[in-house]
């Protein structure tokens, strides 16, 4: 049986893994290289880097961490930030990541998305949309690009749509609503995105406690679902989170 | 020596770093006369069956049919193991090696009432492990291993372990030295390594 798939994100500043809330207060969380062998160990089912800096800043750290963490890193490994060309994608594959996230560069080049996936495979796009409710609640969210700075008018359904129809092979959608407060993701949206494509869709923002992922696998029919700080600072770690998952009946792989 | 096929679909870097980190020599090539002299051949590859149409273009199709009946082990992984097969409907006018029989097919779109998600994304298990199968020496009933793909091969004689996912398709297929795998080893963490381990042992 396909499992619900529990994804450990790192956030990278300055080749360091931070945590902020709701994309700002920023605290320090440790080497990206060491979390990722940790959460992987613990039975994370994928991990992603996110240098959420590097579209202001240079790319040369980032491969580096990149390259350092996927040595012997043997899960599924995401890369995103700074990625605004095939060529930048390329260069990011080959230190080592299996898939690049991409956001703000696709909203401003949508062909960026079958740009990578014609070369490397649609499997290897994931296209992040960063989400606000409008005044309309889940109906009108709107995407957001920059690091959540940027309002786009574009509505989110509709782009999650597009990007399918582009190529991208998953989508991985962040409520900044919900981010950082470990409140519990917003299921009401992230039904609305699966719903709307057929493509996996991986939830984000607002991870605290297991009960709130077994939501938005129900709930909010998500696919997988990406968490930070509930796991850095070790209120949780992914085989506490799954043995919980499991006993409230969600199907996830546990560590051997 | 194994030798690791490029032929440009996707990203060999993590196969060969598994291999590598597993203690096995490899050597990256698209030269027909080093398949032909290699004691094992793997053949990654994620993306578009298209892609194995630069093989026979390379004259790799031939070698890889001449080191096999030789008996030189063979893994296909992912799109490799599909072109083991006759071929696929992803790209009808291209042809597989046809060492095993059965065309790939996509996912259906709903399985038993409910819509199916394509692509197949995430960890599944292997049901049906073939008791008897080198490859899977070691690998537990159950056992998760990670998938993507949007094509499937069917289940024939030689398949060593299935995967259900609208209905169940061909995980693992193994008959004598030519082995192949749908999910990708070198991301399936201790099972994954486990498999690839299995094959650059024997």
């Amino acid at each position: 049986m396909l499992t619900k798939r529990i994804i450990a994100c790192l956030d990278v500043r300055g080749g360091r893994v931070v945590k902020g809330v709701q994309f700002v207060d920023i605290v320090d969380a440790g080497d990206p290289a060491e979390l990722a062998h940790r959460h992987a160990a613990a039975g994370a089912d994928e991990i992603v880097l996110l240098d959420i800096t590097a579209t202001h800043e240079g790319r040369g750290t980032l491969l580096d961490t990149v390259k350092r963490t996927a040595a012997t890193l043997f899960v599924p490994f995401t890369v995103g930030g700074g990625i605004r060309s095939a060529d930048d994608a390329a260069a990011v594959f080959d230190a080592g990541a299996d898939k690049v996230s991409i956001n703000s560069s696709a909203i401003a080049r949508p062909e960026l998305i079958g740009e990578i996936g014609g070369s490397f495979g649609a499997q290897a796009v994931i296209v992040a949309i960063d989400a606000r409710r409008g005044a309309a609640g889940a109906d009108d969210a709107e995407v957001y690009v920059s690091g959540g700075r940027k309002a786009t008018g574009l509505r989110v359904v509709d782009w999650a749509r597009e990007a399918e129809e582009r190529g991208a092979g998953e989508i991985l959608l962040t409520s900044m609503d919900t981010d950082g407060m470990r409140n519990g993701f917003d299921c009401e949206l992230t039904a609305r995105v699966s719903e709307a494509v057929q493509i996996p869709v991986i939830a984000s923002g607002g991870a605290g406690s297991a009960a709130h992922f077994a939501e938005v696998f129900g709930k909010g029919k998500a696919d997988a679902a990406l968490a930070a700080s509930i796991f850095h600072f070790g209120v949780t770690d992914s085989r506490e989170l799954k043995a919980e998952l499991r006993r409230a009946g969600v199907s996830v792989r546990l560590p051997c | 020596m194994i030798a690791v096929i490029d032929y440009k679909a996707g990203n060999l870097t993590s196969v060969v770093k598994a291999l590598k980190y597993l203690g096995a020599e490899t050597q990256v090539t698209q030269d027909p006369e080093v398949v032909r002299a290699a004691a094992k051949v793997v053949l990654p590859g994620v993306g578009h069956f298209q892609s194995t149409q630069l093989l026979a273009d390379l004259g790799l199709t031939d070698a890889v049919r001449e080191s096999v009946a030789k008996g030189a082990w063979f893994l296909g992984i992912c799109v490799g193991l599909q072109w083991l097969f006759a071929g696929s409907t992803e790209a009808p006018e291209v042809a597989g090696l046809g060492h095993f029989a059965g065309m790939c097919e996509r996912f259906p779109a709903s399985f038993e009432g409910p819509e199916l998600k394509s692509p197949h994304v995430g960890w599944n298990s292997l049901e049906e492990v073939r008791a008897d199968s080198k490859l899977l020496r070691e690998v537990q009933e159950g056992g998760f291993v990670y998938y993507t793909h949007s094509w499937r091969a069917p289940v024939i004689n030689a398949t060593a372990a299935v995967t259900n996912y609208g209905g169940a398709f061909t995980g693992v297929v193994e008959r004598e030295n030519v082995m192949g795998v749908q999910f990708h080893p070198e991301k399936s963490s201790a099972v994954g390594l486990q498999v690839l381990k299995n094959f650059v042992e024997l």
